[in-house]
């Protein structure tokens, strides 16, 4: 279920964000308990705390004293502000270095951008 | 606070051959730690020592601050369930209730869901039981004795992946609810990993590595691609084996890589693989073997 290549705690943090940024964890629903996603990930319990540890620390979680931790009002916001931030860096650059790679020009790539989105019944302007 | 279990320059010789060699770690308490390293590579010894049955020919051994040794107080603190556990000739159920006895902390009702779930038949002789069946009742000992220190020396002997599997998971469960030290001896490595907070890495009679399992995984990344770009990639950083294929150079580099390192290697259209746990243990234990020093940088 998790990669054995990669720091567990941080894929744990990981999971937890792409599912309030999806809105499967909603604001101001509670997240499972580290033991709770020790079992589940078969994982120890002290990694599952880091994980949390960590969206805690970035103000996406809050701990509500002796019934849990939350996700905090607007982390889905600042969730998909970072990502859309990050997404020239992480998959724009990659692609045009590929496409470049082959021979593509950009009208060429704008022309596949807009058959896969289409394919994929997605955004069109 | 003082370490459950403290080792200072522990040393065990056998007729002249060194099973255990200036070994120092400590174990601090409430965590699971993983005791690696081949067959043979020391690791029943030091349970062994720490648990009072062996005694070293140098160094030092403290558990909960004191001498192991005969000593009753230290002694009912802990368990060590080892592989291939012998049993003098009576019935699963004599096992059970001798072992209910001895450990203050013991739960009768863990003890009774562990024996149905690994099916053990309570009326049975030991003596007629099949080895992965006593391997299970070592297991189920070993988990409802609820010890503040509860060791596991390779425990899985006859055990199909279902059954450890299954003892990972009851370990997991359990020590979640009732938190205590676990040490557990294995060269299961992948299956086990996950369970682990810390990592003692022993390769012939020495420790090898010692660290937090979370810090290991992803330190070391293989860097594979044309030869000039692996070579160019790697260029000042420490690295533990390189291969060479026609045109094509694999190297495995020591050291996290970054945001840039990654954009670089896209660049050089280089793949990088990191390691996982086992990966990183098997190459440290052979790179003590061989003498080199890069482990150290991990």
């Amino acid at each position: 279920m998790l990669d054995a290549g990669t720091p567990l705690f941080a894929q744990i943090a990981e999971r937890l964000a792409d599912e309030i940024a999806d809105g499967a964890l909603a604001e101001g629903e509670r997240v499972p308990s580290s033991n709770e996603l020790a079992a589940f990930y078969r994982i120890n319990p002290a990694t599952a705390a880091k994980g949390i540890g960590i969206l805690t620390d970035d103000g996406l979680l809050e701990k509500r004293r002796g019934i849990g931790m939350f996700v905090a009002p607007g982390a889905r916001q600042r969730l998909l502000g970072e990502r859309r931030r990050r997404f020239a860096e992480r998959y724009i650059e990659p692609l045009v270095a590929e496409a470049t790679r082959l021979g593509i020009g950009t009208g060429e790539l704008i022309t596949l951008i807009h058959e896969s989105s289409h394919a994929q019944g997605g955004v069109t302007t | 606070m003082t370490p459950v279990v403290s080792t200072t320059g522990l040393t065990r010789r056998y007729r002249g051959q060194l099973a255990l060699d200036r070994v120092s770690f400590d174990v601090e308490d409430g965590s699971i730690t993983g005791l690696l390293g081949s067959n043979g590579a020391g690791k029943t010894t030091l349970l062994r020592i720490i648990a009072g049955q062996e005694f070293p020919s140098a160094g030092q051994v403290r558990v909960f601050g004191a001498s192991p040794a005969e000593n009753e107080q230290v002694l009912r603190r802990m368990a060590l369930v080892r592989e291939d556990q012998t049993y003098p000739d009576f019935r699963v159920r004599h096992a059970v209730r001798a072992a209910s006895w001895f450990y203050p902390n013991w739960s009768g009702e863990l003890a009774g869901a562990l024996l149905a779930d690994f099916g053990l038949p309570l009326g049975r002789r030991i003596s007629k039981l099949s080895r992965g069946m006593r391997s299970a009742l070592g297991i189920v000992i070993g988990l409802a004795a609820r010890a503040e220190l509860t060791m596991f020396d390779e425990p899985y002997a006859g055990l199909d992946a279902v059954a450890r599997q299954m003892f990972y998971d009851r370990l997991l469960a359990d020590y979640a609810e009732h938190p205590r030290t676990v040490l557990l001896s294995t060269h299961l490595i992948d299956e086990a990993a996950g369970l682990l907070e810390r990592v003692v890495v022993i390769d012939r009679g020495r420790v090898a590595l010692e660290a937090a399992a979370d810090d290991l995984r992803g330190s070391v990344t293989s860097v594979s691609g044309p030869a000039m770009a692996v070579k160019e990639f790697t260029a000042g950083r420490p690295v533990w084996e390189r291969r060479q294929l026609a045109s094509q150079e694999s190297v495995m580099m020591v050291g996290v890589l970054d945001d840039a390192d990654h954009a670089r290697a896209r660049a050089l259209h280089l793949s990088l693989e990191p390691l996982t746990l086992q990966q990183v243990v098997v190459h440290a234990a052979g790179t003590t073997a061989a003498g080199l020093e890069e482990r150290t940088s991990v």
